[in-house]
């Protein structure tokens, strides 16, 4: 009845971010020969990896219908607490397994909050925002905490190498490849797109939803302890402030990967290619010297064009 | 007001939904429009008001051919479309919603709120509604929003009404109160077309009736002149047979007794059981507690106290994953809001359901769903491109069945049903009775709850009566008829 070939302008729908990335990344390396070299794509990629393991965490929260707005402050009250750990003597493997355990409880609670106690996603997370910052701020008294020592297993999160490879890209990379995975092949990601689809319907023919909705609250927490700890690595030092807006980057690059904001609809792929393609603005603007002033506002462009050419006609 | 369509073509790109159509109004006439589901008649009604605009053909108002370019167009020359999904907006009150649009102000934006009450409660008194203009429109009943958009149709001054399944979630009480209400307009000389399923509705109310059948127009006739088999004809353009198939089954063993379950202050003491192989018919007003003692055998909503007891065993259900794996299947009332997700696939939908038996440790086999899907399209003679077909773009009929082929595919060993032919068209009815009745020759428990006695009378082997959360009565089909049942759902005794 309706089973048309593509059109261009369906291909260009449903494409439309991947081919956004291709001209941006042929445009900047055309006019720039920095930005096309392979160290540069490598960094690129390592760059990517914080805002895309938080965004990985976001895209399944969004597609149950919520929101996250807790994912910086949470990665902010982790690293504090991982640093917190490791300058009390405790060994740096478990002081990091614990910054993970305890992203996921952060998370949960705003899970619990959601599910148990019936609050609005985006009030419930805008609450833990701004609880787990202060804490962070308590914790720390203000001060970054730094003196961690010369770790390998910290250094190699954030610095580390696997053939010439950065690790935090791979850890990235196959992040998005289990998630993929998760979210397309499994009963759990049909759930999940179930119940941002129609709950009501969803938890007719069984879904549990409260166990679901835990499930993707408790995942942005634990991705954003990960992105965490992958700066505390790189910096060196747990700053109380880290991670504020990063929120925003996240769900930006979300967007941009056409999931709608109402839940139920969505693709992980194109997540990974929204944070690619905020990464390649900023690391391409960077090296063509724009001014970050007007960064801001390239990037908030580039959203509305690639949201509204991902609308559906 | 007289209104000629004449030859008029539509197309939603290579999809051709009227090719001919035609519609004759004329002044002070309830006119029935009648067709299957997704032969045309909203589309057709959506040109006169200027909703689309025709590819081909002539609307004529008066005499005079006319171009609508959008509603608000329509209901400037009178042309008022009350569609079936309401279109109110329930966080504001009556008065808000009735003036939306249209307020009457000082001058500056500012709101004349007086003169605003005083014209709201002239146009419901000349209706005989009293409805609070003060209300949240989400305290009203379906039935009262209902008056509320009519009200809303006189506040321009309608000369032209059109009605789309107006009646498809009223009590009986409700019709008959829009039934007078459409009287009185009509001796006003306001004319109306009134688009439904209910065959009886139409003998009942309509001067005429026009048939459309796949977007062609059909015929015209007088609704005196014809019989409801005639048209049922005219519609589906071949013999139809029995409305309500017969079945031979010989009902076997209890498989559900449900003992004293009370829900405090919606139900209370409801004590029934169905056989194997058995249709329970359940009937009674809207908002009697019907759908809600549904609910709390379902675990949707659980009830608070009482006994379920399924296969001899008691069983404990607080929530809908209790009660499937005890072998109990429902289908919604309301199946846009809880029975699909529209905007998923076929596939996507009937996967949801059954989720357990195309996966293994989580993992869903590509090969197993689609051969279950395709298995559920074909069984279900759902009319679709495929697999892929997204649940919203099919029509009421085909969304229902795939409604059924996802809760079949558990294998429930009780099926509740809960008005599931609403909004379906006669053919599709018919397949949605035969798979019933396969279900009950499987052995299969059936209660079904419906709104048409015809419906409960034609294929329940009992009928349980209920009246304001309390069952009045069960009665065996050789006893039961239309007056008995109307007299325990209205209070009284036989």
């Amino acid at each position: 009845m309706d089973n048309k070939k593509k059109s261009v302008g369906d291909i260009i729908q449903e494409y439309g971010a991947f081919l956004a990335l291709i001209i941006l990344v042929v445009g900047i390396s055309i006019v720039s020969p920095e930005f096309r070299t392979g160290n540069n794509f490598l960094s690129l990629l390592r760059q990517s990896s914080i805002n895309g393991l938080i965004a990985f965490g976001m895209t399944g929260v969004i597609l149950t219908g919520g929101i996250d707005l807790s994912v910086g402050s949470v990665l902010a009250l982790t690293t504090a607490l991982c640093a917190g750990l490791i300058t009390a003597g405790i060994p740096a493997g478990i002081a990091m397994l614990a910054a993970l355990i305890l992203g996921a409880v952060f998370g949960l609670v705003s899970g619990f909050m959601v599910t148990k106690g019936r609050l609005q996603p985006f009030i419930a997370t805008l609450i833990t925002m701004t609880v787990y910052r202060g804490v962070t701020m308590i914790y720390t008294d203000g001060k970054p905490i730094s003196g961690l020592g010369d770790i390998f297993i910290l250094k190699f999160i954030g610095k580390g190498t696997i053939f010439g490879i950065p690790f935090p890209a791979i850890l990235f990379l196959v992040i998005f490849g289990v998630l993929y995975f998760v979210f397309n092949k499994t009963t759990l990601g049909r759930r999940i797109y179930a119940t941002g689809s129609n709950s009501k319907c969803a938890q007719l023919v069984g879904v549990n939803i409260d166990r679901t909705k835990l499930f993707v609250y408790g995942l942005s927490g634990v991705l954003s302890a990960l992105a965490g700890l992958i700066l505390l690595s790189r910096l060196n030092s747990a700053q109380p402030t880290l991670g504020s807006g990063y929120e925003l980057d996240a769900i930006a690059a979300v967007a941009l990967g056409g999931t709608s904001m109402n839940g139920g609809r969505g693709k992980i792929t194109g997540t990974l290619i929204g944070v690619l393609i905020i990464a390649v603005l900023n690391n391409g603007l960077n090296i063509l010297g724009v001014s970050s002033y007007y960064q801001d506002v390239v990037k908030g462009i580039v959203i509305l064009v690639a949201v509204l050419s991902d609308r559906k006609r | 007001m007289n209104i000629e369509m004449t030859g008029i073509d539509k197309s939603f790109g290579s999809n051709q939904v009227l090719k001919q159509a035609g519609f004759f109004l004329r002044d002070g006439e309830v006119h029935a429009l009648m067709g299957e589901n997704g032969a045309g008649k909203s589309t057709l009604m959506k040109i006169l008001t200027g909703v689309y605009t025709r590819d081909a053909g002539i609307v004529k108002v008066d005499g005079q051919e006319v171009h609508y370019r959008n509603p608000q167009e329509a209901e400037a020359a009178g042309i008022v479309f009350i569609y079936q999904e309401l279109n109110v907006m329930f966080d504001l009150t009556v008065e808000e919603n009735l003036f939306m649009g249209k307020e009457i102000t000082k001058g500056f934006g500012i709101c004349d709120r007086k003169a605003m009450r005083a014209k709201a409660k002239e146009v419901m008194d000349r209706m005989g509604v009293n409805i609070p203009v003060d209300a949240k429109m989400s305290d009203l009943s379906v039935g009262q929003q209902q008056m509320i958009e009519i009200c809303k149709a006189l506040m321009v001054d309608a000369k032209v009404i059109i009605m789309d399944e107006p009646t498809a979630a009223l009590t009986q009480t409700e019709t008959a109160a829009l039934f007078d209400v459409i009287q009185s307009l009509r001796k006003r000389g306001v004319s109306m077309v009134y688009i439904s399923h209910r065959m009886e509705e139409i003998f009942e109310l309509c001067d005429r009736i026009t048939i459309l059948r796949d977007g062609s127009y059909i015929d015209t006739c007088e609704i005196k002149d014809i019989t409801m088999d005639d048209v049922v004809k005219m519609m589906i353009g071949r013999e139809i047979g029995e409305r309500y198939p017969a079945r031979d089954v010989t009902i076997g063993d209890t498989v559900i007794e449900v003992k004293d379950l009370t829900k405090n202050g919606v139900f209370h003491d409801a004590s029934f059981s169905v056989g194997a192989g058995e249709v329970l018919g359940v009937s009674g007003l809207m908002g009697a507690g019907r759908t809600e003692i549904m609910q709390a055998i379902f675990g949707a909503v659980p009830a608070d106290s009482g006994e379920i007891i399924i296969e001899g065993k008691p069983v404990k259900i607080r929530k809908p994953l209790d009660a499937m794996k005890a072998g109990i299947g429902f289908i919604t009332e309301d199946r846009k809001v809880e029975g699909l997700m529209l905007e998923k696939t076929i596939r996507e939908n009937i996967d949801l359901a059954n989720l357990g038996k195309i996966s293994g440790s989580g993992v869903i086999s590509k090969a197993k769903e689609k051969a279950l899907v395709k298995k559920g399209i074909d069984e279900f003679k759902i009319r679709c491109f495929g697999p892929e077909h997204e649940c919203g773009n099919l029509s009421g009929g085909n969304q229902q069945k795939v409604v059924l082929a996802k809760w079949i595919y558990t294998d429930p060993k009780i099926l509740i049903l809960d008005e599931p032919t609403r909004g379906v068209d006669i053919g599709a009815k018919k397949e949605i009775y035969n798979v019933i009745n396969e279900l009950a020759a499987q052995g299969v428990a059936v209660i079904m709850v419906s709104s048409e006695l015809p419906e409960i009378l034609g294929m329940s082997d009992r009928v349980m009566v209920v009246r304001e959360g309390e069952v009045r009565g069960i009665l065996n089909i050789e006893d039961a008829d239309q007056e008995k049942i109307m007299t325990l759902a209205t209070g009284g005794t036989i």
